[in-house]
Formats: structure tokens, C-alpha cells, sequence
């Protein structure tokens, strides 16, 4: 059913999928028949599914559901590039989100923003070169009581969050990275 | 007319109800932990108990609860004991330290712990109650009522508080005998706009089309609103009862619940109160035996804005891309796969759910007028001391819900302006705050009630900063459909940006105003049409702010970043103290001449750390704006100002 992916001209874009995404992909695409039916009203589940086995969504994806799915591929990308949720490069190790909602804002979630962007050394929507870290501002996470507010891996909800956090925030993830090390 | 549904209900509530007595006549602990409360660290609270509850061979029940709306004093803990002197105690700033004493004290021992006291959960003899303070006389909790109170995983408890007894009493009575009923109670759409609930109902209803959709809104996406998310996250049972009973009224088979992919919580909560109504008979194939079938699918968004308009809702759920499209033809007669559909909020639905079972006459008692019945439920955020949820009888006033309910501007700052409504609305000033709250009034002062997110502003706030920002957010999410809200909006930020950083020209503000008129003209949905808002409402009732801006180069409450500058009032400066120098995250500030603190302003990203690091005994830092009023020592920058 998916003899496509060899078919892919991987030439003629850049793509820096890995063999183990690749095979996060083709069993996804293998196990769609299970439970999706094909029609164009599955598109947006089937990617979300897609995004949360492989950590974002690799050309090959796209081609793949556009297959699966009988529609022409630019229906695909237009979806995924249309909707904020989705993303079209691989993800860090750990995703921040700094939320940028008006109550955020008047607390001064911009200035986390730029504490995050400062330290990590990427902007948003980048990833850092090793991986660990990717960063993203969110709309409105709905946990205005609490602003300025960052989320971490989409379930760890970090409230009145300051510059000094952020390199509290930084400096947990590197001691455990150490301690993981050196295990 | 049908006895048999009737009859397995009676029998399922009776055993729900005893479950829930049983529940109390022995210990018990909640713990908040929807999304606000796992921000203040309610899971680990959470952890913390059950492990010392363990450690000491008990089990005692320990309940997860939804938002109690006292986002402020999270993670709440209530514990309850019946066989002890006291009522159910609220206790509140609760960290796993205080947690373990709580175990320790309150419940393995005899000692109530009041100084960790919020209040007693109920009005009692012996203490102070939560509904002695002040705020519960405005306060009048209908649609969160069960909200932290109850555990929403289990549908028995909201059985037991009374629900899915309308949807009971619903199936007993005609369809068109529940729009009647709802059409009498006046019943507005809680989204924003306050359209007409069932008129929407009527037109699907008596559409020949079949067959017929209902799609419960649950997108959410303005900033600063998040009543939904604790609805669905607190008490998901009573808006799939409040869908069940439109769907039976305008005789729809299959509904969506589109809910928020950034509320993943509201999603795990919603999945698992749809599985547990299915396996309750309460939804799916013959309900209660009474012959309708309705099946619920829950649907993700995925992060558009747009996509609360009803028209880009549907486009999602086809798989398309969000794009909204004219209206007429309206959904009610042509919406998801061309198809009749009515699209809901989840207030509204919710609000169905109470006004079925418990009548028009309870319901209309409620609220002011034909024109605004019900309550209206705000999030209320910003600068406020009391941060959090709170549900008020329409016609209550600003002034009321921000100094009474909210508890007023915290630091003894002087209250600027109210943001209500999102990006759609607009600020109010002070002079509106005796407005009563209703659809009307609220959009004659500029704004609109929106979906109830309501944001205070202090003096440190800018009117210009804060149109920039919803600009921002409104230029970022214009799905680029009407070349007016794509480029408009854009030009518009464009403006705004160079008022924000002092480079604006006389004229500016009149192509501003010209620019806001057009986009609200001339766009194809809400999106577009309310995006100049923020702008015209600033323009209306704070246009010396932009003046200052743009003739002296002055932000008035000093926030734009390119018009101010931290100062060390050398005077001032404690010169053995380090503690600015330690804080600072980008190293700018060092010791200067005879140990004075120094900020290097072309280091320093105005990020502010600094300022509570300074011992409140020195108060050596200050904010100064214009540029042109620092101090000598620093001529470059002034250039560069």
C-alpha cells in the first residue's frame, strides 16, 4: 500500500528524516486503514496523528496521507501550513511554548520570550542544533491567573514564570542531562 | 408519554445519589488540578498527599477536581471530615510543605490547620466561609456551579448534583416544546456575539435537509479568556447534556465537540466523559430507551483563531483550511458537508442543560431583562488581585466585578482600563465602569462582550502597547482571505510599531482612525470586522497617550521599550548591596565609581528583573521616560534616543 516512499524523489527537497522516523511513519500509514476512513474530513485528525508519533511533519508524511487519503498533495500542505498546531520541522528533545496572551502580555510574557530566545539562542519556531530545545509562543494557553506562563513538553504548565526561572528552568534540564551522562 | 426511560434514569440517579451521600459520610480530600491549578503546582500537592496517605497505612479517598474559580489562591486543597467539629475547610497557596503538615494535622489528626485557611467551603456557625467574603454578593455560580466541586471523571457525582435531569425531562417533551421553552427563556449564544439561540434552532429545525449536524464551539482562542476550558475541564458532563438536548430539539444524529488542541486536559476530560455517557446510555443509540440516537465525536483544533468563526469551524472539521466564507447561506441552512448545522458555545449549550431542568421561571429570575437573561461568566486576569473565574447575573456592573468580585488593583496601583472581549473588544476607561453588563451596553461603550475574558489595566499599562498587541495577534491570525483584514491590519501594526517606538508623524493617527473604519467595513467575518477595536476604543477614550507618544517622544506609563530606560539613582543606591548585579540576566549592570550600580543601557533589554531585586528600603531603580530626561552621564544613548 505505500510503495510510494520509495518512489519519493527525495532530491528535491531537503529532508532530514531519520530511518527511525521513517519507520514511525510507515507504520502509521500501515495502521490508518484500521480506524480512519479515507475522506478529506480525516485529513486534520490523521495529521495530528501523524505529528504526535514522528514529533512533526516530514515531507514524506504529507505525500503519504495525500496518498492515502486521494487528494492532491498541495490540499495537504495548505491544511498543515495553514493551522498553527502543526509543524514542519523536527522538534527539540523538549518543547517550550511561551504563552503570549493579553494577560501574558501585560505581565510581560514577551520579555520570557526573549529570555528563552537569549539563552537557547534560536528564535521561535527554531529548533536548537542539538535538538534538546524548541521554541514557540502559543496564542493563549487559558491560564491567565497565572501569567506570564510557559509550557514545557504541552503538559507541564510553568506560572509566573521571570527571566531567573528560565535559567532555573535551563539549568534542571542540564543537570539532569549530566546526571543521565554520567549514569 | 413514555415510562420506560423515565423509570431507568429514576433508578440510575437514586444509586448516584446514595453513592454521593456515602461520599460524604466519610473523610475526604480534592485537590484542584485543571490547568490553572497544575500551573501553581497542584500535581505535586497531589503527589504529596497521596504519598503521605500511604506512608500512614490510610485510604482516604483523594478526589482531582476541576477550578473552584479562585485561580489566585491556587492549588486549593479541600478536606472534609464529618465526624469532626468543623465544615469542610478550603485551604488555599497550598505547596507540598504545607500538604504534608495538612496530612500530618487536618486529616490523620485533629488540629484544622486555619492558617493555611481560605475558608469553610459552606456557610457555617463556626468559621469564616467562603461565601462571607464580600465577593459573593455579586457572585451567582450557575454554569460553575459543579466547577471543583465535583470529580469530573465521574459521571455519578454530576448524576447526583442534579445532572442529566434535563435531558431526561427533555426526551419526555416534544422537540419543538424545547425550543419553546428555550425561546422563552431568552437565551442568548455565550460566544461573543449574543445571537438569538433559537432562532438558529428553528431555522435547522424546520430545514427539510437532512441530515442535520451540531457542532459545540469549544475553540477558544481568544487571549485572556479561559472560561471554556475550565467548563470542560471542571464539568464536561453538562455540556454534553446541554448537546444531547439540542440535538434532540433541532433532530440532529451526529454532533462534533471541537475543542482546542492547546487545552489538552479539556480533551483527555471531554474523551473520557464521552465514554463514560456512551456507556451510561445517556448518548449513543436509543438514549435512555427513548428512541433518539445521537453520537458525539470530539474533534481537535488546531490553532487557527479564526476557526471560532462558525463558517472556518466547519471548513476544519471538512479538513480544509480555515477559511470563513459569506453568510448567507447561513449553517443553519447550509453548514458542515452542506448540510443544516447548528454551532453552539459551550456556555450556551451548558446553559440549556440548567434552563430544561430546572424551568423558565428559575432561569428568567436571573439577569435583568428580555434582552439580557442568564449570567455572564468573566476571566478575569491582568492586574487584579483576585485572578480567576467568576459568574455574575447579567447587569451587574464593571466596578462591581472588578473591585468587589476581583478585589481591586493589587499594589495599590490606580486601575486604568478594562480590556474586555479579546481582540474583538475593546478597553474601557474608568468612566464606563458603572456600566451594567449586558450584550448592549457593552458594545454602545466600544467594546463587546466577547467570550468574557476581561483584563485589567494598571498605570503601568500602555493604551499604545496594548493596541499593538492585539494587532499583532489579528495581523498574525487574518486568515488573508479580504485583502483589507490582511493588509489593513497589517499596516495598521505597522503604524502602531512606529508610534510604540517614537518614530510616528503628525498624521499618523488620522490614515489610523481612516485605516480601523475600512477593515471594519469592508471584511467578510467578525475576525476582521471587530479587529480595529482595541485600536478605536484606545483612539476614543485615551488619545492623549498616543499624542505623548508621537510629539514628545514620551510613553506615559513607561512600557514601550524604545521610549524608556532603567536608571540607578546613584543618591539611592545601597553601594555595598550586589543584589541588582547578581539578578540581572544579561549582565548589565556593573559597579561604577565609588561602588555605585551602573546600568549599561546598550546592554540592558529592559527586562525589569532588577527592579524587585532592589531592597524596597533603597528604591534605587527607577523607570524614566522620554529618553531625553536621563541623566548626563549617558550621552550616547541619548543620541541614539
Amino acid at each position: 500500500m505505500i510503495e510510494y516512499l520509495a518512489e519519493v524523489n527525495l532530491t528535491h527537497h531537503q529532508s532530514d528524516i531519520t530511518p527511525e522516523e521513517r519507520q514511525k511513519l510507515f507504520d502509521f500509514l500501515n495502521s490508518l486503514g484500521q480506524h480512519c476512513s479515507r475522506e478529506q474530513s480525516d485529513l486534520i485528525p490523521i495529521l495530528q496523528g501523524a505529528q504526535s508519533r514522528i514529533g512533526y511533519l516530514p515531507a514524506e508524511a504529507m505525500l503519504g496521507i495525500a496518498e492515502y487519503l486521494g487528494i492532491p498533495e498541495i490540499d495537504v500542505y495548505s491544511v498543515a501550513t495553514f493551522y498553527n498546531q502543526f509543524r514542519l520541522n523536527p522538534p527539540g528533545k523538549h518543547s517550550i511554548r511561551v504563552c503570549l496572551g493579553t494577560a501574558c502580555h501585560i505581565g510581560g510574557g514577551h520579555i520570557i520570550l526573549d529570555a528563552w530566545k537569549r539563552r537557547l539562542g534560536i528564535d521561535k519556531k527554531q529548533t536548537t542544533p542539538d535538538r534538546e530545545f524548541d521554541l514557540d509562543t502559543v496564542a493563549c494557553v487559558g491560564c491567565c491567573a497565572m501569567a506570564p506562563v510557559t509550557v514545557i513538553d504541552s503538559t507541564e504548565v510553568h506560572g509566573k514564570v521571570s527571566p531567573t526561572r528560565v535559567d532555573g528552568l535551563l539549568l534542571g534540564y542540564k543537570l539532569q542531562k549530566e546526571k543521565e551522562a554520567s549514569a | 408519554m413514555n415510562s420506560g426511560p423515565a423509570l431507568a434514569f429514576e433508578k440510575r440517579k437514586a444509586l448516584a445519589e446514595s453513592r454521593w451521600k456515602e461520599l460524604f459520610q466519610q473523610p475526604r480530600i480534592l485537590v484542584g488540578t485543571a490547568t490553572c491549578g497544575r500551573a501553581a503546582g497542584g500535581l505535586e500537592v497531589l503527589k504529596t498527599i497521596r504519598e503521605e496517605l500511604k506512608k500512614a497505612g490510610q485510604s482516604i479517598p483523594v478526589m482531582e477536581v476541576g477550578c473552584m474559580g479562585h485561580c489566585y489562591a491556587e492549588p486549593l486543597v479541600v478536606i472534609s471530615k464529618p465526624d469532626s467539629d468543623y465544615a469542610p475547610i478550603v485551604y488555599g497557596y497550598v505547596t507540598p510543605e504545607i500538604a504534608r503538615l495538612l496530612v500530618r494535622d487536618s486529616i490523620l489528626g485533629d488540629d484544622p490547620s486555619l492558617e493555611f485557611m481560605l475558608g469553610a467551603l459552606e456557610a457555617n456557625e463556626a468559621l469564616p466561609s467562603l461565601t462571607d467574603l464580600p465577593r459573593f454578593r455579586y457572585e451567582k455560580p450557575v454554569l460553575l456551579e459543579n466547577c471543583g466541586r465535583i470529580d469530573p471523571e465521574d459521571v455519578d457525582q454530576y448524576i447526583a448534583n442534579g445532572g442529566y435531569a434535563g435531558l431526561d425531562k427533555a426526551l419526555e417533551m416534544k422537540p419543538q416544546d424545547v425550543i419553546e421553552l428555550v425561546r422563552k427563556a431568552g437565551l442568548k449564544g455565550r460566544g461573543g456575539a449574543g445571537f438569538s439561540t433559537v432562532v438558529k434552532w428553528e431555522t435547522c429545525r424546520n430545514s427539510a435537509e437532512t441530515p442535520k449536524y451540531l457542532i459545540c464551539n469549544g475553540d477558544e482562542g481568544d487571549p485572556g479568556a479561559f472560561m471554556d476550558r475550565a467548563i470542560l475541564e471542571s464539568d464536561p458532563h453538562s455540556v454534553i447534556e446541554g448537546m444531547i438536548i439540542a440535538a434532540y430539539a433541532i433532530g440532529a444524529g451526529l454532533g462534533y465537540i471541537y475543542v482546542r488542541a492547546e487545552y489538552p486536559l479539556a480533551v483527555e476530560r471531554v474523551r473520557h466523559a464521552l465514554r463514560q455517557a456512551e456507556d451510561s446510555n445517556l448518548l449513543g443509540k436509543n438514549i435512555l430507551g427513548s428512541g433518539f440516537s445521537f453520537t458525539i465525536r470530539l474533534f481537535e483544533g488546531s490553532g487557527a483563531f479564526v476557526c471560532g468563526e462558525e463558517t472556518a469551524l466547519i471548513a476544519s472539521i471538512e479538513g480544509k483550511p480555515g477559511l470563513p466564507r459569506h453568510r448567507p447561506p447561513f449553517p443553519a441552512t447550509k453548514g458542515l458537508f452542506g448540510k443544516p448545522t447548528i454551532i453552539n458555545n459551550v456556555k450556551t449549550l451548558a446553559s440549556v442543560s440548567r434552563i430544561v431542568s430546572r424551568g423558565l421561571g428559575w432561569y428568567s429570575s436571573l439577569g435583568i431583562n428580555d434582552h439580557s437573561s442568564g449570567t455572564a461568566v468573566f476571566a478575569l486576569a491582568g492586574k487584579v488581585v483576585n485572578t480567576g473565574l467568576t459568574e455574575v447575573p447579567m447587569g451587574t456592573s464593571l466596578r462591581q466585578v472588578i473591585f468587589e468580585v476581583g478585589g481591586g488593583i493589587p499594589k495599590g496601583k490606580k486601575f486604568k482600563a478594562v480590556q474586555i472581549g479579546g481582540p474583538s473588544g475593546g478597553c474601557l476607561p474608568e468612566s464606563t465602569l458603572d456600566l451594567p453588563i449586558d450584550f448592549d451596553s457593552l458594545t454602545e461603550a466600544g467594546a463587546m462582550m466577547g467570550s468574557g475574558g476581561m483584563v485589567v489595566l494598571d498605570e503601568d499599562d500602555c493604551m499604545v502597547d496594548v493596541a499593538r498587541f492585539f494587532l499583532e495577534f489579528t495581523q498574525n491570525e487574518s486568515c488573508g482571505k479580504c485583502t483589507l483584514c490582511r493588509l489593513g491590519t497589517r499596516q495598521m501594526l505597522e503604524i502602531l510599531q512606529s508610534i510604540a517606538q517614537g518614530k510616528a508623524m503628525a498624521g499618523d493617527l488620522k490614515v489610523l482612525a481612516e485605516l480601523a473604519r475600512d477593515v471594519k467595513a469592508a471584511s467578510l467575518c467578525n475576525l476582521g470586522k471587530t479587529a480595529p477595536n482595541p485600536i478605536l476604543t484606545t483612539l476614543r477614550y485615551f488619545e492623549e497617550e498616543y499624542e505623548a507618544h508621537i510629539k514628545e517622544g514620551r510613553c506615559p506609563a513607561r512600557r514601550c521599550p524604545d521610549l524608556m530606560a532603567y536608571y540607578i539613582i546613584p543618591e539611592k543606591c545601597e553601594r555595598s548591596c550586589d543584589a541588582c548585579v547578581g539578578t540581572c540576566t544579561v549582565e548589565a549592570i556593573y559597579v561604577g565609581q565609588k561602588r555605585v550600580k551602573v546600568i549599561d543601557q546598550a546592554k540592558c533589554v529592559k527586562c525589569g528583573t532588577c527592579v524587585p531585586a532592589c531592597p524596597p528600603q533603597y528604591n534605587a531603580i527607577v523607570k524614566i521616560s522620554p529618553l531625553s530626561e536621563l541623566p548626563e552621564a549617558l550621552p550616547a544613548l541619548k543620541a541614539k534616543g
